[in-house]
């Protein structure tokens, strides 16, 4: 190592050094030139600008993006909201302008004098926040009396604002501060103490796309706090603008029809999986989320029985009762079980081992095939089918029919849903399938559970001709400047396990349910020249006793069967389907029965009009109780 | 066994500036912690006087071997850094958002500092053989490319950005010094040149964001924007003799941040003004030369490089931290060396004084 290599030496790399130095000291001279300007040139400014610590930051919120319906109605804005801070600094003394302020908001004076102590280790030249969201007249006050309030600032802030209030809560969730788990978690890691997130809905699930960019502006503020120049600004960015699939006009028509119910309707294009609408009743305001709930305000939201924080169309987990005898009629005739001629005798009741299974119908169907089964949601005649299947075969359609796990909708909380088979039940219970709980499963009881959006996704497969379409809920979202960036796409997941002849065969059943005197939806027939097909649905809560139908007893509200009603029209050429689930509703037919047929009414006839001035007026009468 | 021309030959200018700037940095660390705070931060200061102590040993550790023994361990000295690097995300500690740090009892350190100092040495070691006036090649370049990228990404992965471009910064222009082939220098430009651009070309919006928010980890106008103007106000305010020591405003009022690591300099500046700014930059310009002075006289390709090196590293870290204290670059994250509050940051750069302390010394010595 001693010596050098051949080609370079000493010299060369000195005369290489040379160059550096050279670069080195221009390098010191940019700097030396540099201190010389800021200190010398510029000095007295920044010492000025240092001896008053004049300079104040803002922040600029951005525009969230906003929310129409798939036609373009504005369903989600955002409204100016007037904060009012105080810098301590500037407030000096700060206790005799608290006592001015809480005169004109108010508000005790302790309660302000708290927040202030409250800032603890942060700087007194930082804006505290004292309250947020003061009304007009407050800031009328506040504005005439500026010169006995040093220190005192009101920014304008945009505020999330849902125009229709209850109106597809679930769907479009809501917005409200970001907690200190959030910001600790590491996912929001561009959010600050303060910041408003999607926290529920459309607005969590597209928080990034809604949200735009913060903006900041830097100011010199006089003794008194207020601005005397802006030293840098960069302006705040508003966020992506979201249409959504549903269409307005039916998602405020189902809510009328849900009012004072609990229970879900969801609605969809069977053909490209858009959903058309999503309510789920009771719902909630999300304004008052955005304004800040108290804790009781919350515990008693949660709390209540009939969970309005829930999305009952996506959420909700109920026995699939008789709609699932769509199931298990295209499980036996796939499987050649039966065919479209196999007739059973109903009288009634079936007995199986040392049971006797009752049907809905006190004194029997009589002899009926597939079609008429369906038609009249015979029960017997699915015994007999259930007699014949094994309970996987059955679990493997069902599964082939989309149940038993999540849609894929792309919102959170979407449950699965439960479809039983025989190694479910060895896991979960660590016991054998006995064949008589075959018999529940096929009349969708026992253990089956199944969400209304699995079951719309089911009916629209029906109707479109076997494609299990993924329900979405994003049409398109654009930029602020009407840029489409990204397009919902309709994404077809599978195909019914069946033939085409064995769908017919379960369409006719269907047509026939509401179509023919002896169907049990006529009541949901919507006349003017549409045709419905649908299947009815009760499902059990407490389980039926020998000699009694369940319908005729009277039962506490809360032991009430869940009424269900799955259908799609028009019949021929389906536009819609619609799933309908009402808790405690009693009859498929005569609770959930009506509601799709008015719907159907509404979306295929555009000219029947809701009134949407009156949002929390009830427009619908209750007419359609009088059919019965 | 000390040879007395060791003794004859110490380079005592190299350690009065040394001693110098430390005292210097020693003062405006306890104004940065102290100066205004109803609760001075005196464990900050304690910690980085023990911090110079080790320092100190260190350094004089590092000038009493011959420094030819660095080329026989370049090697394992670089296959412990890149091994400590490797250990930082799984044993490293989380402190403000990155994992830098690894504990050792008590004591945390930081390997990507370290790992600076190994790069320089195996860079060192690889061109005192490569080396030729013909310039580098691309194959030449191949080697010390991946010794250097390596650390680089461990360290962008941190992340620590600041650290990884001295690396690259320092790489480089050993590089160029080293001197690479014409052909080939154009062609790494022209190279650079065109693929930067094309690959942003491709990226997703979202991934671009991603990027320029990790380039500019604060790219929040109130951020980075902010922290610009104040270190200006702050340095300009110093005016031409200073408000004088722990008067400094902008710092006692906490408007600068990270006023005790990276903007230092803006402490410093705004007590001592113009006047104290000039001595304390012609203290690095003195260093600096006094650095490339000794790469002048070495006599061997080894310490030639690795004294070249050193320098390099020191320079930098000195033009990106003033640089960006006052505005002329981006915020990055990078020591004021001897000035910076750091344990790792003082003892890496005092071993860096140390290793020159040796070749300076043994410059006349002949095996």
């Amino acid at each position: 190592m001693s010596k050098f290599i051949r080609t370079t030496d000493s010299e060369w790399f000195r005369l290489r050094l040379s160059v550096v130095m050279t670069l080195v000291t221009a390098a010191f001279v940019v700097i030396f030139l540099r201190m010389f300007y800021l200190q010398i040139l510029e000095g007295k400014e920044f010492r000025r600008l240092s001896e008053n610590n004049c300079i104040r930051l803002q922040t600029i919120l951005p525009q969230r993006g906003f929310v129409f319906d798939r036609n373009g109605a504005l369903l989600v804005d955002n409204r100016p909201s007037f904060n009012l801070s105080i810098i301590p600094d500037d407030a000096k003394p700060v206790e005799p302008v608290i006592d001015i302020l809480s005169r004109y908001l108010n508000v005790p004076a302790e309660e302000l004098m708290a927040k202030v102590r409250n800032i603890k280790g942060a700087s007194s030249f930082r804006p505290v926040l004292l309250k947020q969201d003061i009304g007009r007249d407050a800031l009328a006050l506040i504005e005439a009396h500026k010169y006995e309030l040093p220190g005192i600032s009101v920014d304008v802030q945009p505020r999330r604002y849902y125009l229709h209030r209850h109106s597809a809560a679930h769907l479009i969730g809501y917005l409200s501060e970001i907690n200190s788990s959030e910001l600790k978690g590491g996912k929001y890691t561009e959010y600050k103490s303060g910041d408003f997130i999607g926290k529920f809905g459309i607005e969590r699930e597209f928080e990034k796309y809604l949200k735009g960019k913060r903006g900041g502006r830097q100011v010199e503020v006089n003794a008194a706090g207020q601005v005397v120049r802006v030293l840098e600004n960069i302006n705040s960015e508003p966020g992506n603008n979201i249409y959504l699939t549903i269409d307005q006009r039916l998602q405020r028509k189902a809510e009328e029809l849900l009012k004072d119910k609990a229970g879900a309707v969801i609605a969809m294009e069977p053909s490209s999986g858009q959903i058309l609408a999503m309510a789920s009743s009771p719902a909630f305001d999300p304004n008052e989320f955005v304004c800040g709930l108290t804790h009781d305000e919350w515990n008693d939201l949660i709390s209540q029985p009939n969970r309005p924080m829930e999305n009952k169309a996506i959420k909700g987990e109920y026995p699939p009762a008789s709609t699932y005898k769509i199931v298990t009629a295209l499980a036996a005739l796939e499987e050649k079980v039966i065919d479209i001629n196999t007739s059973f005798y109903c009288p009634g009741y079936l007995k199986h081992g040392n049971r006797v299974f009752m049907c809905w119908k006190k004194g029997g169907h009589g002899s009926v095939n597939v079609v008429r089964a369906l038609a009249e949601s015979c029960d017997v005649f699915f015994y007999n089918v259930g007699q014949r299947l094994d309970i996987d075969k059955l679990a493997w359609y069902a599964k082939g029919c989309g149940l038993g796990a999540p849609t894929g909708i792309g919102l959170e909380q979407e449950s699965e849903g439960l479809i039983p088979s025989s190694i479910w039940k060895k896991k979960r219970f660590g016991q054998p399938w006995s064949s008589g709980e075959t018999l529940s499963a096929v009349i969708g009881q026992g253990y089956n559970l199944a969400t209304p959006v699995q079951m719309l996704v089911l009916t629209s497969a029906i109707a479109n001709g076997g494609k299990r379409v993924k329900p979405y809920v994003m049409k398109r979202i654009e930029t602020p400047g009407g840029q489409n960036i990204i397009n919902g796409e309709t994404e077809i997941v599978g195909n019914l396990p069946v033939s085409q002849n064995t769908l017919n065969i379960v369409k006719k059943g269907l047509w026939e349910v509401v179509n023919k005197d002896y169907g049990t939806a006529r009541i949901a027939r919507p006349g003017e020249g549409i045709e419905i097909s649908g299947k009815t649905g009760t499902a059990q809560i407490v389980g039926r006793k020998k000699n009694e139908t369940g319908y005729e007893r009277k039962l506490p509200d809360h032991f009430k069967p869940h009424a269900w009603f799955v259908s799609y029209a028009p019949s021929s050429d389906p536009k819609i389907a619609i799933s309908v689930i009402i808790e405690h509703g009693e009859h498929g037919s005569s609770a959930a029965g009506p509601i799709a047929r008015e719907l159907v009414k509404c979306y295929l006839n555009p000219e029947a009009v809701v009134d949407d001035n009156n949002p929390d007026t009830k427009v619908v009468s209750d007419a359609f109780y009088d059919e019965y | 066994m000390i040879d007395r021309r060791l003794v004859q030959n110490f380079d005592w200018g190299l350690i009065g500036i040394t001693l110098a700037i430390s005292l210097l940095g020693i003062m405006t660390l306890f104004s940065a912690v102290t100066a205004g705070k109803s609760v001075p931060d005196e464990a900050i200061y304690l910690k980085q006087i023990v911090w110079y102590c080790v320092g100190f040993t260190a350094m004089t550790c590092s000038f009493l071997f011959n420094y030819k023994a660095l080329d026989r361990w370049a090697i394992a000295i670089y296959c412990l850094a890149v091994l400590l690097l490797l250990l930082v995300p799984f044993l490293g500690k989380y402190a403000g958002g990155s994992k830098r740090w690894l504990m050792v009892g008590p004591v945390s350190f930081q390997p990507s500092e370290f790992a600076k100092l190994a790069v320089i040495i195996i860079l060192a070691r690889y061109y005192s053989r490569a080396a030729s006036s013909k310039g580098l090649s691309f194959r030449d370049l191949f080697a010390p490319f991946l010794l250097s990228i390596a650390p680089f990404i461990f360290i962008v992965l941190q992340p620590d950005l600041g650290t990884a471009m001295m690396i690259f910064l320092t790489a480089a222009s050993i590089s160029l010094f080293v001197k690479i082939e014409r052909r080939t220098f154009i062609y790494l430009m022209s190279g650079g040149a065109v693929t930067i651009p094309l690959v942003w070309f491709f990226l997703k919006d979202y991934q671009k964001q991603r990027i320029l928010t990790f380039l500019n980890p604060d790219h929040d106008p109130l951020g980075a924007g902010y922290h610009i103007i104040q270190s200006k106000i702050a340095i300009g305010s110093g005016m031409i003799s200073g408000k004088g020591f722990l008067k400094g405003t902008q710092s006692a009022l906490s408007f600068l941040p990270e006023q005790h690591t990276d903007f230092i300099f803006s402490v410093f500046a705004e007590e001592w003004g113009f006047i104290g700014s000039l001595v304390l930059l012609l203290l690095f310009l003195m260093l600096v030369v006094w650095g490339f002075k000794i790469t002048y006289g070495c006599r061997d390709t080894f310490g030639t490089i690795l004294s070249f090196g050193i320098t390099a590293m020191l320079s930098w870290e000195v033009f990106v931290n003033i640089g960006m204290a006052m505005g002329l670059m981006p915020v990055v994250g990078v020591t004021l060396p001897f000035i910076s509050y750091g344990g790792s940051s003082i003892v890496v750069t005092m071993i860096s004084i140390g290793i020159l302390l040796n070749i300076s010394m043994r410059r006349f010595l002949f095996e």
